[in-house]
């Protein structure tokens, strides 16, 4: 235990992944809350409603606070690329760069530049230039991810270039950018983006209704953000499904690891609950549905599902496996809870007392699905790093385990302090009366 | 143009490029940095809200260019960027710390409950604090070429010493150029004392650095190079002499009401910086890790550099003009924080 800590790629896979998992809790608000900024004003500005004013007054304190703590994590990052993997930028630094260097020069100039107007220039410029300034902080976060899930998605599906002399040269800059599963993947993102803000909006306004806040502009932001939730889930659901057919195409290993498959099997079983045995090669205690696992991914009964026998090396099973069903089981979760609520609101003009109980405590359930999804995404990667081009393992650095250890600590503590302001100022937020 | 030699060229321009952000960083995040530090020794919290209102639109973007310079080092220069940060993993570490802090610590200190408030205010200092220290330790770690010993760790700290009064001096002549009344009286006071730490930590560095580096040495001290290169530190000391000068002078003026002038001791510095960076410059250029890596040694494929030069060329223009729209917006001296 002691020595596989001290394990260079190990602390350097923790140190990262912990940076990573912390960072993407407040883009995957901040994407979309600029969105939901902008509509309130669009509405306000339409109807001249000033429950909508309020509403907009209310969120874009939450969005400045998560805006703050997305850009302090995310220069994190652009340094631990350097310190944790500097065999990813000398073997695949010429496609990373380029993507990386058009997110700052694209993204996040034009967002922060024009936070500071959307934040403290409401009496300095004109209406209409507010809401421009609101829409290009939008368009930052949104253009800002689509050039860090081009990234990510070459790293998954690697296309438009050739290696030479073990460093990677473009061929196609087009295919570099629409690799085969960008689509999907940024798609995807963008939805649990979406998802993630209609519950806390949902889960806060829930919160400051039985707190006895019932100003309409409390309703009007209750009602945004359930119906906003009751229209995505399917549509992400959907698109869950489309995404995992493309890794069942490009990433076959990934996938038996999702579905515990270890032999190839034709019509194979959707596990509802195993426990993966790597030592066995096979699953304990494992409950499924028939034939479902082959009837999704191949859209026939008697499907084949290549196991992961079939590879040389495959990702851990168990982390990936687990990590899928608690995505999955948070978007079940989430789709009852929105169409419940939307039907009470339909009934009875607001949800009752136990539903928006239900909606307080799914507030962050969006955090808890998109990191799992990325888990799996990530996890079941490895051991590439690049798939099929450059293993984790060749990538790391060889900075003392000690030093990474203690640095490992000092974010962890930082990272549990920081989370827990966070939430608690959200809800102090909430708790405090509007005046 | 036929034999424009682009293999040559262009790491010389995204050199250019990181010498540009990492200055716009020293100067703006500087300011930043800078206030914070001075927060500790206002105890009023209506005169430290004003202070941060004086940064509160722009420090975000301002932190921006330290993402672009070392985004700019890691795309361009990606084997030195791994070298780099390999051998000052630790004061990054503590850097991104600071940051971090700073950072959250703008929100939090007026969302946070009330009894919270004290303690984000100080993590604002200290954060900013941690964030000026590691970056001169940084800055020293890198001009001895990461030698190992106490001497070249010693020098280390002495610029991260030195670096809190820079930020300090920057931060003051900031205050003194957006804010008026009592808070400008006291900036000048800040000012006037943290000038003479400045110019004696500048005494000092530009004594260390050649004689901890026998290449500055040469570079600097030889024949005709003493002479040509006289004028730099002269400069530099004439505009040290032009802020302790104006300061007195401003203070008394202000008193007054006639604030003319509040930004010479801004501009001034911003002066001092920009010396200082052709002084760095001077000394290391071609190389990227001093006596180790040139520039083409550690650049990227021509290639991928061209793709960036060509979207850089159309958008930096962008950023530079909405960067000076947005200074624009918020002109003159700075009013309360309110999102409303």
């Amino acid at each position: 235990m002691a020595d596989a800590l001290l394990d260079p790629v190990v602390l350097a896979r923790i140190q990262f992944a912990a940076n990573i998992t912390f960072h993407i809790l407040f883009p995957t608000i901040s994407i979309a809350l600029g969105w939901v900024l902008l509509f309130f004003k669009l509405r306000f500005n339409k109807t001249g409603d000033a429950k909508w004013m309020e509403a907009y007054g209310f969120w874009v304190k939450i969005f400045a606070l998560t805006f703050a703590m997305g850009v302090v994590s995310g220069i994190t990052m652009s340094f631990q690329f350097g310190t944790n993997w500097p065999g990813y930028m000398q073997a695949v630094g010429n496609i990373a760069g380029p993507l990386l260097a058009y997110e700052v020069l694209t993204a996040f100039f034009l967002e922060a530049t024009f936070l500071g107007i959307m934040l403290f220039g409401q009496k300095k410029v004109s209406n209409r230039m507010h809401t421009v300034a609101t829409i290009l902080v939008a368009g930052g976060t949104t253009l800002s991810a689509f050039w860090i899930l081009v990234l990510n998605s070459w790293m998954q599906t690697p296309a438009g270039f050739e290696m030479i002399n073990g460093q990677a040269h473009v061929t196609d800059w087009l295919t570099v950018i629409f690799n085969p599963s960008m689509p999907y993947r940024l798609t995807h993102m963008l939805l649990a983006s979406g998802l993630t803000v209609s519950f806390l909006i949902a889960g806060v306004s829930a919160y400051r209704y039985l707190k006895g806040q019932t100003t309409a502009s409390v309703q009007a932001t209750l009602k945004t953000g359930v119906i906003l939730a009751a229209a995505l889930i399917p549509l992400q659901i959907l698109v869950g499904d489309m995404h995992g057919l493309n890794t069942f195409k490009h990433q076959p290993a990934k996938i038996a690891a999702i579905e515990g498959v270890w032999h190839t099997e034709r019509g194979a079983p959707l596990m509802l609950f195993a426990i993966p045995n790597s030592e066995t090669r096979s699953n304990d205690y494992a409950i499924g549905i028939p034939k479902l696992a082959s009837l999704i991914l191949t859209h026939e009964l008697n499907g084949e599902i290549k196991g992961l026998n079939e590879f040389a090396e495959h990702p851990p099973v168990g982390k990936v496996f687990w990590s899928f069903r608690i995505m999955a089981g948070v978007g079940i979760l989430m789709l009852l809870a929105s169409w419940l609520a939307v039907w009470q609101i339909h009934r009875h003009g607001i949800p009752k007392a136990s539903v928006s109980r239900l909606l307080v405590a799914m507030t962050f359930s969006g955090w808890v699905a998109t990191v799992a999804g990325w888990y799996v995404t990530e996890i079941g990667r490895q051991p590439w790093l690049v798939q099929g081009v450059l293993k984790t393992a060749d990538a790391v650095s060889k900075v003392p385990s000690g030093m990474v250890l203690s640095t490992l600590l000092m974010y962890l503590a930082l990272y549990a302090l920081l989370l827990a302001s966070y939430i608690s100022v959200v809800f102090y937020l909430a708790r405090k009366p509007a005046h | 143009m036929a034999n424009f030699d682009w293999a040559y060229w262009l790491p010389v321009i995204f050199a250019a490029l990181m010498v540009i952000s990492m200055f716009a960083y020293v100067i703006l995040d500087g300011y930043d940095l800078g206030v914070g530090i001075l927060l500790e020794l206002e105890q009023d919290t209506q005169q430290k809200d004003k202070m941060i209102a004086s940064i509160g639109p722009f420090w975000d973007a301002n932190e921006t260019w330290l993402v672009l310079g070392v985004g700019l080092l890691l795309v361009a220069f990606p084997m030195a960027h791994g070298i780099i940060l390999t051998a000052l993993y630790l004061p990054v570490a503590i850097m991104l710390l600071g940051l971090i802090l700073r950072g959250v610590a703008f929100d939090f200190r007026v969302k946070a409950q009330a009894h919270h408030q004290p303690l984000w205010n100080r993590l604002f200092f200290v954060g900013s604090l941690l964030a000026t220290v590691s970056q001169g330790v940084m800055l020293g770690r890198y001009l001895t070429g990461f030698a190992p010993g106490w001497g070249a760790w010693g020098f280390a700290l002495l610029v991260g010493l030195s670096m809190v009064a820079a930020y300090a001096l920057i931060g003051a002549s900031w205050l003194i150029m957006k804010t008026s009344g009592a808070l400008q009286q006291r900036a000048v006071r800040w000012a006037q004392r943290s000038v003479w730490f400045a110019a004696l930590a500048a005494l000092l560095v530009s004594i260390a650095t050649p004689w901890v580096s026998p290449r500055v040495f040469d570079l600097w001290f030889s024949l005709p190079n003493v002479f040509l290169l006289a004028p730099v530190p002269i400069m530099t000391a004439a505009l040290f002499g032009v802020i302790a000068y104006s300061l007195p002078k401003l203070a008394q003026r202000q008193r007054n009401g006639n604030d003319n002038f509040c930004w010479l001791p801004f501009a001034a510095t911003v002066g001092i910086v920009l010396l200082s960076f052709f002084g760095l410059v001077y000394s290391i250029f071609p190389h990227l890790v001093i006596d180790q890596l040139t520039i083409w040694q550690a650049a990227s494929s021509t290639d991928s550099l061209m793709i960036m030069f060509v979207g850089a060329t159309f958008v930096l223009p962008t950023i530079i003009g909405y960067t000076i729209y947005s200074y624009r917006v918020f002109w003159g001296k700075a009013g309360e924080l309110s999102y409303q």
